[in-house]
């Protein structure tokens, strides 16, 4: 019988000399692959604009003469009102609904992963099929009030017979398809019917318009990466609090939610992120009172061509924010919090 | 640790154990308040998705059974039944959305042939295991068509003579960008959890390209790949590709696009696959090395059955986001040269920016149908064999 040697490895999960060397070898490119780009960013805002047109040029000081025009022009010269705007826009509308979205997101993952849900087939039918009569009345002409009303009327009746006879009914697999299946049509699709829905709430160019598209696009993916995160959470931890007597919503708070904090955490900084960059929508929602970051450095692309140095100014003040909280977040996303809760 | 336990506890963490969402014990009848918190937990996510779903979706299905068109003071629609489809799949715009087809060469043909085979002997076991219904059959024969049909199409217009259409690149850059980001993400979230000094510089380093707003990463690409000014001049032109631009050659337009994807999106599949495997119990692992078990192994019996239920997840949310892959190839090529890197979304967005509001309904609409239609098949055929939801 072999005994492994106890000294010549730490914990038996550790890597030989050789092993953590093709490790870092091969951490340390992909570690170039993604720095360069930032890096070139990074030399571009410095460069005035004959330096970028006359070929690549890589070393400050060496290649060329840094100059801080851009970063003048973006943060205190011409469009330092807009950029200053732009960016409390983004601060209020990305960290909002991206909490929103966690919030609730996680709720319905839970819901999903530890209740059965059985919506009748028949009824969501019923209610469609009206929804769908009543849009096509008022669009052909029929007063609102009273489309609404017939509409509620004609549901009313529709349960009480067609309804019945259906009993099929649906799942939580079948909720939660449903619920992805929202992400399907692209932006170009749904960003008029969207921008027609808040110009008539009257919510246009307004913070909430955009937290709450954001919230709604955002939802259906914090619930699925959640939903597989509490499947691997064992059931044991919630009956024995179940049998202490704490309430669903206490086991959810105080228990189920502590768990989950790594996949917490690198969903809340996805979604956070898709927030925070999101463009084509807060094309169209906002107006000159919130406009979002992602549009000025696209509005740099100017009829004499893309101004570089301005972009790479504004995407390098944009990713600032984000990296500090996923450096102060990164931490959660440890492993062992499971480890010894269900032991013994 | 004993065997026993190993295994019970392996059970447990694997999720097969603690399956059955509805445990006795969590059962019990509470006061209201605690019998309604299923719909509490539930109700306000698909309240919120249900108020911004249902009208985007009938208003662009709407607008896509009819034709925009300028009058005096305005402009009028009107219902053109399913026209904009037609047009799409077999009129005027077929060439651009479905591609030129050409006679397939013989590796097309084995494609074609081989995934016909795997399909037909999949309908075939089921249709033996004799517990078919009606309605799942008809579904099946229905994605055995469709498969069928797609993997038709690639072989047709992929072939020499062939050129592929805004569906066919669309499938290229999802399909080849989803398989290498999940490789990547992969190979450096297992690497990043390794016990190695500096792993947490490593970790936010590769969080990075996803902070980038997606049109400033298309325009950072752009200078990347510029062979005359961009920071890779001095290769290129030791290569003797001074003049070589991306933006002429398809093949070579293409790769630039999915280079840049896939810089883009590994991230996404990373932090994910990070915070699985951080999830994951160290002490199965352990134990299974002290067995005897090698790192192989061990990777394929336990760590990779814990996170097979978000990487699933993972790769079905990523489909779906990759196939409105947009703003990389606006920016990079402008969907050139002539259509070659058009996406299907590009291709909608081309359409209503020249206002046909009706046929960008449509090819949005014909994007629906796809994904959805691939994800049921993958939802069906995959997930369900890994997670019992």
């Amino acid at each position: 019988m072999v005994i492994p040697n106890p000294f010549r490895r730490r914990s038996p999960v550790a890597l030989s000399p050789l092993e953590m060397a093709i490790s870092y070898l091969i951490l340390i490119i992909w570690t170039g692959v993604v720095i360069f780009p930032l890096y070139w960013l990074l030399v571009t805002s410095f460069k005035l604009p004959i330096d970028v047109n006359m070929g690549p040029f890589y070393l400050p000081f060496i290649d060329f003469q840094p100059s801080l025009h851009a970063w003048d022009y973006i943060l205190v010269g011409d469009l330092a009102n807009d950029t200053r705007r732009n960016y409390f826009n983004t601060v209020v509308v990305a960290p909002t609904s991206a909490s929103l979205a966690l919030l609730l997101g996680t709720a319905a993952a839970y819901g999903l992963t530890r209740f059965e849900y059985r919506p009748r087939l028949g009824l969501i039918l019923c209610f469609l099929g009206t929804l769908v009569i009543v849009v096509a009345a008022i669009t052909l002409g029929a007063p609102w009030q009273v489309a609404i009303l017939a509409g509620i009327a004609l549901f009313v009746i529709l349960v009480q017979t067609v309804a019945r006879r259906f009993q099929r009914s649906l799942k939580n697999s079948d909720i939660a398809f449903w619920l992805i299946s929202q992400r399907m049509l692209p932006p170009v699709a749904v960003v008029i019917p969207i921008y027609v829905l808040f110009q008539r709430l009257g919510l246009l160019d307004t913070h909430l318009a955009l937290i709450i598209t954001y919230l709604a696009v955002n939802l259906p993916i914090v619930v699925w990466l959640m939903r597989d995160y509490f499947q691997s959470i064992p059931l044991e931890l919630e009956e024995c609090a179940a049998i202490d007597g704490a309430s669903r919503y206490r086991i959810f708070w105080s228990i189920v939610l502590p768990l989950a904090v790594p996949g917490l955490v690198a969903t809340f900084l996805f979604v956070l992120v898709f927030a925070w960059n999101e463009y084509l929508l807060a094309l169209f929602l906002s107006g000159a009172k919130s406009q979002t970051l992602p549009l000025t450095v696209a509005a740099q692309n100017a009829t004499r061509g893309p101004q570089w140095w301005y972009m790479s100014v504004l995407i390098l003040i944009m990713i600032v924010p984000v990296i500090a909280i996923a450096v102060a977040l990164e931490r959660y996303i440890a492993r062992g919090l499971l480890v010894g809760a269900i032991k013994g | 640790m004993t065997t026993e336990r190993v295994s019970r506890s392996a059970l447990t963490e694997v999720g097969i154990g603690t399956e059955a969402p509805t445990s006795v014990v969590l059962r019990h009848v509470g006061t209201r308040v605690e019998r309604m918190a299923g719909n509490v937990f539930i109700l306000p996510a698909v309240l919120v998705v249900l108020f911004l779903s249902i009208f985007p979706l009938f208003l662009s299905l709407s607008l896509s059974l009819s034709r925009l068109k300028f009058v005096k003071g305005g402009f009028e629609i009107k219902f053109v039944g399913l026209a904009n489809y037609h047009k799409l799949l077999f009129g005027s715009e077929q060439n651009h959305f479905l591609g030129v087809l050409g006679s397939p060469s013989l590796l097309g043909w084995l494609f074609f042939l081989g995934v016909m085979a795997f399909l037909i002997w999949r309908l075939v076991r089921y249709i033996r295991a004799g517990s078919s219904s009606v309605v799942s059959l008809v579904g099946r024969v229905l994605t055995v068509v469709l498969l069928g049909s797609i993997a038709w199409l690639l072989a047709h217009t992929l072939s020499p003579e062939g050129r592929p259409g805004t569906v066919v690149v669309t499938l290229l850059y999802v399909f080849i960008g989803i398989a290498v980001q999940y490789a990547l993400g992969l190979l450096l979230a297992m690497l990043t959890t390794q016990r190695l000094p500096a792993r947490r510089f490593f970790r936010v380093v590769f969080l990075l390209p996803m902070m980038i707003t997606p049109v400033g990463i298309a325009y950072t690409f752009r200078m990347m790949t510029d062979t005359d000014k961009g920071p890779f001049q001095p290769i290129w032109q030791a290569l003797g590709l001074g003049l070589y631009s991306w933006v002429n050659d398809p093949w070579g337009a293409r790769t630039a696009v999915i280079i840049s994807d896939i810089w883009q999106w590994t991230p996404f599949m990373y932090i994910v696959l990070l915070a699985a495997l951080e999830g994951q119990s160290v002490e199965l692992m352990e134990a299974a090395l002290v067995d005897g078990a090698n790192r192989w192994q061990v990777f394929w019996h336990i760590t990779l059955p814990q996170i097979l239920p978000v990487s699933t997840t993972l790769i079905l949310i990523r489909m779906i986001e990759a196939f409105k892959i947009v703003d990389l190839p606006n920016v990079l090529t402008n969907g050139g040269p002539g259509t070659a890197t058009e996406s299907m979304t590009l291709h909608a967005f081309i359409a209503w920016r020249t206002l046909d509001l009706g046929g960008s309904a449509a090819i949005a609409y014909m994007l629906l149908f796809l994904v959805t239609f691939l994800s049921m098949s993958y939802v069906n055929i995959l997930r369900r064999r890994v997670v019992e939801v």
